[in-house]
């Protein structure tokens, strides 16, 4: 089965690399997870994916278009069309009709819990609700790549649920998922994830991957240490060093402190 | 409060059509207005005909610009000249006394030559054609209806285009599989239809309430209108590609309709302004469909009076249309182009 993605990818806005050099591959049935700071480039990837943006260089391999899913930041709903009336535009758009439509329809507000608001207005919809609403819109056609952009930001933790279900199902049905999010949470059930940092990919792989590739290891500590190493988590701290691990320990908890702990050595 | 006011004054400084709208606009409408805003025609075309025409183009008041001068000409000719919009006034001398057959259709103008002929007593009969009571809404109306269309075309269809963008919809249609054309035809399609359901409604009201005439072909009227539609909506579009928020396209549609409505003829007699502001009207879409509405109103002038508006309009929905397609594709093109490497692939 092909993997889709991008190789050596680059895009240059206002005289800015945006994204450099970035390489990401998704294999059908595979989530991959973006994470990264505001300004990484998490957006720009996703929208590249999805054709809304020229690369400067590199390549993009992906579906044909009316093979790609996408759900954008802004969550891509018609707010002023009815739950039905966004479902049927987008049916329209993928000459989805008859028992297909219905049978998908059914299937994804079912899943999405919007069985009981078919008539309400997008906008009046509650935010996880609108969410779930762009997602089933970006599911509807069954795409064989799926790109996500920040699906559960802002989102209710019983709508986060939800739409990781429906995400978990969507690849499991075969779809290639890639969601940019900021949960690490999330990313930590991805199959594989892709940090970036300033527009490059500073961590890949699989989560446990990811937590073994950090440089140095981090500890768990009560009182801060050097302030470029040391960052605040719950209430305690957790300081990096660039020291190889005890024997037996691991470099790091999770995916969240191995973020951390990645932008750091990378600036060290 | 210091730290308010700078602030306010820092946003301001960045956010350039306000900026505009504060500097700019007041400059321009008081050139505009100091110019253009004037009810009072200076001069007036005129031709003079039939056997005593060299004498009464002699005696004819100063105000009487006098272009030609023909004994030839006969009254059939005349009415064909006025109808033809070729002239604004015809002293016509084959009648005792010679009658001044005024063009009713150009209010102003004709109210300065009714009033210069009055004060020639009874040596001129004034015959006012196509408006002869001066009914101030007969000549309204029809221009009215293109500064609706103007409206619709320009304010409400770039706040729908920009709505799309805002919500980020648009974003979510490049990358649906519908050709850029879909999305641009069906995005402008309904408001066409919705202006021209407007034009309808006005027009026959108009007719019905006000009792103006329509002695021209409705059929050369509605092809005007489509045209100058298409003007209109393709500066609606190209408002929406350069406007990031709904505000933002409100002001720079407002920007660009005010010097139509000003500068068109519909409310000051392009005749009355200076040179140079008049040329500014006639770069503006208002001014032919106003040409063409009054005309085909008033006068019942056919296409071949009335062809280099239609010309012009036609040229500037080309022009604007073509303009406003491409620049619209644009927001879309990364998709077609990516959709062309993923064929190729």
């Amino acid at each position: 089965m092909a993997a889709w993605g991008a190789h050596g990818l680059t895009v240059e806005r206002g005289g800015r690399a945006a994204l450099a050099n970035v390489t990401l591959t998704v294999a059908p049935g595979e989530i991959v997870a973006v994470v990264g700071g505001d300004g990484a480039g998490k957006t720009t990837l996703l929208r590249t994916l999805a054709g809304a943006i020229a690369p400067t260089a590199g390549e993009v391999a992906t579906p044909a278009l009316e093979r790609i899913g996408f759900m954008p930041t802004a969550a891509g709903v018609w707010r002023d069309l009815s739950v039905d009336e966004n479902i049927a535009f987008v049916a329209a758009a993928h000459g989805i009709a008859g028992a297909t439509l219905e049978e998908r329809r059914a299937a994804l507000l079912a899943g999405a819990g919007l069985e009981h608001a078919t008539e309400r207005l997008a906008r009046n919809l509650s935010g996880g609700m609108r969410q779930k609403l762009a997602f089933s819109l970006a599911m509807l056609h069954r795409p064989d790549l799926l790109i996500l952009d920040e699906p559960s930001t802002g989102v209710d933790p019983v709508s986060r649920v939800d739409l990781w279900r429906m995400v978990s199902l969507a690849a499991s049905q075969g779809a290639a998922v890639v969601m940019a999010t900021t949960y690490l949470d999330e990313a930590e059930r991805a199959h594989r994830v892709t940090v970036l940092d300033a527009g490059e990919v500073l961590l890949e792989g699989a989560p446990a991957d990811v937590l073994a590739g950090i440089p140095g290891h981090v500890v768990a500590a009560d009182a801060p240490g050097d302030p470029a190493r040391t960052w605040r988590r719950g209430r305690g701290y957790r300081i990096w060093s660039p020291e190889e691990p005890p024997e037996g320990e691991p470099r790091v908890a999770d995916i969240e402190d191995a973020v951390v702990a990645a932008a750091i050595a990378k600036g060290a | 409060m210091k730290a308010m006011i700078l602030k306010e004054f820092r946003e301001l400084r960045r956010d350039k059509r306000t900026m505009a709208m504060l500097i700019v606009l007041p400059i321009v409408l008081l050139t505009i207005f100091g110019y253009a805003a004037n009810f009072t025609v200076d001069t007036i075309p005129t031709r003079v005909i039939g056997p005593g025409a060299e004498q009464a183009a002699a005696n004819a008041p100063e105000l009487f610009d006098i272009g030609e001068v023909d004994a030839e000409a006969t009254t059939d000719d005349a009415l064909a000249w006025m109808t033809d919009n070729a002239t604004e006034v015809v002293i016509d001398t084959t009648t005792q006394p010679p009658t001044a057959y005024v063009d009713g259709a150009s209010l102003f103008t004709a109210q300065s030559a009714s009033a210069a002929f009055g004060r020639m007593g009874d040596q001129v009969e004034v015959d006012i054609l196509f408006n002869p009571d001066l009914e101030t809404s007969w000549v309204m109306v029809p221009a009215l209806i293109g500064l609706i269309l103007t409206f619709i075309g320009t304010i409400i269809t770039s706040i729908g285009l920009v709505k799309e963008r805002q919500s980020g919809t648009l974003e979510q249609l490049a990358v649906m599989p519908l050709k850029p054309a879909d999305v641009i035809i069906g995005k402008i399609a309904p408001y066409f239809l919705l202006a021209s359901f407007d034009m309808l409604v006005v027009t026959f009201l108009g007719v019905w309430i006000f009792d103006v005439p329509f002695n021209g072909s409705p059929w050369l009227f509605a092809i005007g209108a489509g045209i100058f539609l298409f003007v209109v909506l393709g500066i609606g579009v190209l408002i929406s590609t350069v406007s990031q928020t709904q505000a933002q396209a409100i002001q720079l549609a407002i920007m660009l309709l005010l010097p139509q409505i000003l500068l068109s003829g519909f409310i000051f007699p392009l005749d009355a302004m200076p040179t140079a502001i008049a040329a500014i009207g006639r770069c503006l879409p208002l001014t032919y469909f106003v040409e063409i509405a009054q005309g085909i109103f008033l006068r019942g002038a056919g296409l071949d009076a009335l062809w280099v508006p239609y010309a012009v309009l036609t040229g500037m929905a080309l022009l604007v249309f073509t303009a406003a397609v491409l620049r619209f594709r644009r927001d879309l093109a990364p998709s077609a182009h990516h959709r062309a490497k993923s064929k190729a692939a």
